[in-house]
């Protein structure tokens, strides 16, 4: 409701019962198009609060393009979509919905670490905080600290806030970056195959902070690893060719699947 | 055995072959710079940077005019041709579809291999022809005109060099487009802009023909950009074709003063480079 309009009772379709009961951000008959090519095709799936959801499915299935609708990111790279992705129950394709609130709310973190080069860690972490008002000096230490405590990199960091994001290693950049998104204090956390680009440790780490996260987040992981789509989530969706094959529970994904073609992927068969 | 021994003959002698071609290319820029420090350094004093020429015929006497008369229009120059180019190459990155970008980005092109004397001339047909006298500010418009296209490319092709994830990164945060390109992505490449636009000050401060049609020249101290001004380029041109042996030496001077100076700020945007990350 914070979007910037309330732009009619959309969640509901018009008709009264919410299409996605006790979803905090979902998508309803959602299409992602590049040009012409339907990327994600009709998809509808909700995601509950105060949980990690995966998104798995093989290279170009679509998933990283449905998370990158929920913050609509997909439009700077010349998307569009048709359908709706609800964030508490307000659709954010609405007319007057404001990208800047919208992406304060739901926050995403990438495939590769992305420090601002040109800033220090704590400008890093403070570096979403100063969008929209001036908070003081004081306030902007706490958040700071709040967010790098959060994302597990205080401790080997707190000496050095004035030094370069650069000089981290990468996994400790891409812990920055999920500090830097948390401490505006999102609603929805987005990441987009996280711990690819790091080394097992890196991705060890990162795994045990969705743990941590999850209790004052909503979390959508895209991931390429089924290991770890077992290990942190606890619901999940197994995207194919642009549609969403099937989604639930994460243990009754890995061990029952209802659909083939997820048993398929799952045991390995393809992808 | 024997085609590896060939291929460690093949590579001496293309490590050779290109080993030639560096010599061919520095030679001469040795030999020009040596030539000049030979000829100029010896008439270089302090009076050279502070006194008047001497009158016609007589010894001595400096380029004080001419040094006043070049930081005037190149810096009225900067201050015309440096916002606009930025901006523009700006624009153009951001908007790199956009009809006007891709006219401005061919305009560019274009003028930046035109000969610097077609930029003097319009700028004579635009500016003097028009206030019916030479005058400094003719001269920085001209400069001017021949900043634009370089700084705007360079600027341009430094904002596409910053990944594109930065640019999402920032978006992701909630950052409006305006202070995504301003705070993240200019502010990254931001030591590549200072680059390219010291480059081109360099390039334009050693300038002759764009200025023979506009600032023309002048023996006396001036400091109004309204009236015709010297510079140190126009005093090399007019003093190296003079009858008289000290003015000669007052043009190798001049032109050592020129080299080192381009030299100086070239090194400044060396320097503005590395200091990036």
């Amino acid at each position: 409701m914070v979007l910037g309009a309330r732009d009619s009772a959309l969640g509901s379709s018009g008709s009264g019962a919410p299409v996605l009961p006790q979803a905090r951000i979902g998508a309803v008959d959602l299409t992602a198009f590049y040009g012409s090519f339907a990327a994600v095709k009709n998809v509808t799936l909700g995601f509950e609060s105060n949980r990690v959801h995966a998104l798995i499915g093989p290279s170009g299935c679509g998933k990283s393009t449905f998370l990158r609708t929920m913050n609509r990111l997909h439009e700077v790279v010349g998307g569009h979509v048709t359908g709706q992705v609800l964030l508490d129950d307000e659709n954010i394709y609405g007319a007057k919905v404001s990208l800047t609130q919208l992406r304060r709310r739901v926050g995403m973190v990438f495939q590769r670490p992305t420090p601002f080069p040109t800033m220090s860690i704590y400008q890093n972490v403070a570096a979403g905080l100063k969008v929209e008002k001036r908070a003081s000096r004081s306030e902007t230490d706490a958040v700071v600290e709040r967010a790098l405590r959060q994302a597990g990199l205080w401790e080997e960091v707190k000496d050095r806030l004035k030094a370069s994001a650069t000089a981290l290693s990468g996994g400790q950049q891409q812990r920055l970056c999920i500090a830097r998104t948390i401490a505006p204090k999102p609603e929805v956390v987005l990441l987009d195959e996280p711990t690819a680009s790091l080394d097992p440790q890196g991705t060890q780490r990162i795994e045990e902070l969705l743990f941590d996260l999850k209790k004052d987040y909503t979390i959508v992981i895209v991931t390429h690893n089924m290991q770890q789509a077992a290990r942190v989530s606890d619901t999940t969706s197994f995207f194919y060719l642009g549609t969403m094959v099937e989604t639930g529970p994460t243990k009754q994904i890995f061990t029952a699947p209802t659909a083939e073609r997820t048993e398929a992927y799952i045991t390995g068969r393809f992808g | 055995m024997n085609r590896i021994a060939w291929r460690r003959w093949k590579g001496r002698i293309m490590v050779g072959l290109m080993i030639g071609a560096v010599i061919v290319a520095v030679t001469p820029l040795v030999l020009i710079l040596s030539t000049l420090v030979i000829k100029g350094a010896g008439s270089i004093n302090f009076a050279f940077f502070t006194r008047m020429p001497a009158p016609a015929g007589e010894t001595g006497g400096g380029v004080a005019h001419a040094i006043v008369g070049t930081l005037m229009i190149v810096g009225t120059a900067c201050l015309m041709g440096l916002p606009i180019g930025i901006g523009a190459g700006m624009f153009a990155a951001e908007f790199p579809k956009n009809r006007l970008a891709v006219i401005a980005r061919f305009v560019a092109d274009v003028m930046n291999g035109t000969p610097s004397i077609v930029v003097g001339v319009s700028a004579w047909t635009l500016i003097v022809a028009q206030q019916k006298h030479f005058s400094g500010f003719a001269g920085s418009a001209a400069l001017a005109m021949l900043m634009v296209p370089m700084v705007m490319r360079t600027t341009e092709e430094m904002i596409k060099l910053v990944p594109h994830s930065l640019r999402e990164a920032a978006l992701a945060l909630g950052y409006p487009r305006w202070r995504t390109s301003l705070s993240v992505v200019v502010r990254t490449c931001l030591p590549g802009i200072v680059t390219g636009s010291l480059l081109a000050i360099a390039r334009v401060a050693g300038e002759t023909a764009p200025l023979l049609f506009t600032a023309l020249g002048s023996q006396f101290m001036s400091r109004d950009l309204g009236q015709p001004m010297a510079a140190l380029p126009l005093v090399v041109y007019t003093y190296a074709t003079g009858p008289y042996d000290d003015w000669h030496r007052i043009a190798w001077a001049t032109a050592l003063v020129l080299i080192l100076v381009v030299l100086v700020l070239s090194i400044a945007a060396r320097l503005a480079t590395r200091r990036r990350f």
